[in-house]
């Protein structure tokens, strides 16, 4: 379904911010990228739509490699993939169902969009979304209305919107309280699951990932270091992920990673 | 505010011997200042009291003003949109973003009434003239709070509109126009406002409107006339005003 074959990404050149990162997706799973900040997850999934443009390698989805589109086989490719932000990207001046609607632009012509002339179908569709994603009567309310969690369901309907044969997810829960965030990551996976839709999801909350996710991919300084199940995720695979920590729920301060910095002066003095 | 007390005493007597110079190269010729003050006063006198009897005049001159001023306030907010999307460095391409920018830095370089002796001179006399000065201006001015919005906007909107693999005319409509149409619309009232009372002064080096009759009036020192289209200019510039702040208050 989609294969990443050696992708990489500098925005200055030779500081590879995405190193060399090849995995494949092979069937509607929900993939997890985690990874300390800066690790390139919201680089990755950008060169997979080209809102960032990769230096070198290719992203192939259902056997049409996006990397070489120009701009518009692009569009086209685009319309396959929804994406979904960590700050919802709502047009904040927009009804909630032109939010929606707005998944359908790549569809309708530049007059039907200034109209807002979109097809029955289409309309339709966005209520029965809209109803999934538990925002039913919300449609005429202005999206700058709209508390964190009711946005992101928003985004994830407009999305849907799109039929996509690929979800990229960027943080999704990352503006959100820890329960509007289950709650969402809840509708996310559920409906990724019923459509079988692949979706890659950045999330730097672990618990999360390993609560919600099929696949658990590991990044650090640009390159995948770590793929594989939720349950393999052990305090190992984070040690390598994010580097040494005492990873046990009941550690507290004073864990020994953190004397041992303390018994270290030239370190302190360092930082 | 300045840390160094050598530094700040220095400046300080800079600037008192600066005042000093500048105060004694004037040449105050005391004769010409009461001389004047004299003819100000018989000016002054002949205004009062104003007279309205040639209203037609006036009337017609307001109207031309006015239709000035709402005609260029129209095509400047339409011509503004190419030249503010252009001069977005956000959106447009670098070289047509530098050639937006430099005919906006060109056209505010020039103060509106140099504009319209030019125009005078190409167009001849009258309102043309003038409509054209006030089109450059509010194109010009307009183009610029446009350009400056754009390039401030939030461009997450935009990127999520692109992410649906929107052409470019639809993320303008989608991801750009909702958040800066409420301000474009607002600086083009407060353009026509603007542009009310330059009408009047353009006017004064012949390209039409109100201000064309007043400087008529001075030099026929028909001075009570001049007053009455003082006070009318007033009227609606005050009008102009009060229309705006009433528009943009309702836009928010």
């Amino acid at each position: 379904m989609l294969k990443i074959e050696a992708l990489s990404k500098s925005y200055t050149a030779g500081v590879a911010a995405l190193d060399n990162v090849s995995f494949e997706v092979a069937e509607p799973q929900v993939v997890a990228i985690i990874g300390p900040s800066g690790a390139g997850k919201s680089t990755l999934i950008r060169c997979i739509n080209r809102l960032v443009e990769p230096t070198a390698g290719s992203a192939i989805l259902n056997g049409e490699n996006v990397t070489n589109l120009n701009s518009a086989g692009l569009r086209k490719a685009r319309r396959r993939m929804g994406m979904i932000f960590q700050e919802y990207n709502l047009v904040e001046r927009l009804t909630v169902m032109e939010n929606v609607l707005s998944g359908r632009l790549g569809y309708v012509s530049f007059w039907q969009a200034w109209r807002r002339n979109y097809p029955p179908e289409d309309i339709s569709n966005a209520f029965k979304l809209l109803d999934r994603v538990g925002l039913s009567g919300f449609q005429d309310q202005r999206a700058d209305a709209l508390s964190g969690g009711q946005r992101q369901r928003v985004g994830i309907a407009r999305a849907l919107m799109q039929k996509p044969d690929l979800l990229l997810v960027d943080e999704p829960t990352a503006s959100l309280d820890p329960k509007t965030s289950r709650q969402v990551m809840r509708i996310l996976v559920e409906l990724a699951h019923e459509l079988s839709t692949p979706t890659l999801l950045n999330i730097h909350d672990v618990p999360l990932a390993k609560n919600f996710a099929d696949r658990v991919l590991g990044m650090q300084d640009g390159k995948l270091i770590f793929d594989g199940t939720p349950d393999e995720l052990t305090e190992d695979a984070l040690t390598l992920i994010y580097g040494e920590e005492d990873w046990k729920p009941e550690a507290k301060a004073g864990s020994p990673a953190e004397q041992e910095n303390a018994d270290s002066p030239e370190q302190a003095a360092a930082v | 505010m300045i840390e160094n007390p050598l530094l700040r005493h220095g400046l300080l007597v800079l600037a008192v011997m600066y005042l000093a110079w500048s105060l004694g190269s004037l040449e105050i010729d005391w004769s010409r200042t009461s001389q004047g003050a004299e003819r100000a006063g018989r000016i002054f006198s002949r205004m009062f009291p104003p007279d309205f009897s040639r209203w037609s005049l006036l009337v017609r001159g307001v109207t031309e003003s006015v239709e000035m001023a709402l005609a260029a306030s129209f095509i400047g907010m339409i011509l503004a949109i190419p030249v503010g999307l252009c001069a977005a460095s956000n959106i447009a391409p670098r070289p047509i973003y530098l050639a937006a920018r430099g005919i906006l830095v060109l056209t505010r370089t020039f103060h509106e009434v140099i504009i319209a002796i030019l125009f005078v001179k190409i167009f001849g006399f009258g309102p043309l003239a003038g409509v054209l000065t006030l089109v450059v201006a509010s194109v010009s001015f307009i183009g610029k709070m446009l350009a400056e919005d754009i390039e401030n906007m939030g461009s997450q909107q935009m990127e999520a509109i692109r992410a649906t693999g929107a052409s470019f005319p639809k993320v303008l409509i989608y991801g750009v126009m909702p958040q800066i149409l409420p301000r474009y619309l607002g600086v083009s009232i407060y353009r026509l406002d603007a542009n009310i009372r330059h009408s009047t002064v353009v006017g004064i080096v012949g390209a039409g409107g109100i201000g064309q009759t007043l400087s008529a009036t001075f030099s026929r020192y028909d001075y009570d006339f001049s007053l009455a289209i003082l006070l009318t200019i007033i009227g609606l510039v005050f009008l102009g005003e009060f229309f705006s702040n009433w528009v943009r208050g309702r836009l928010r």
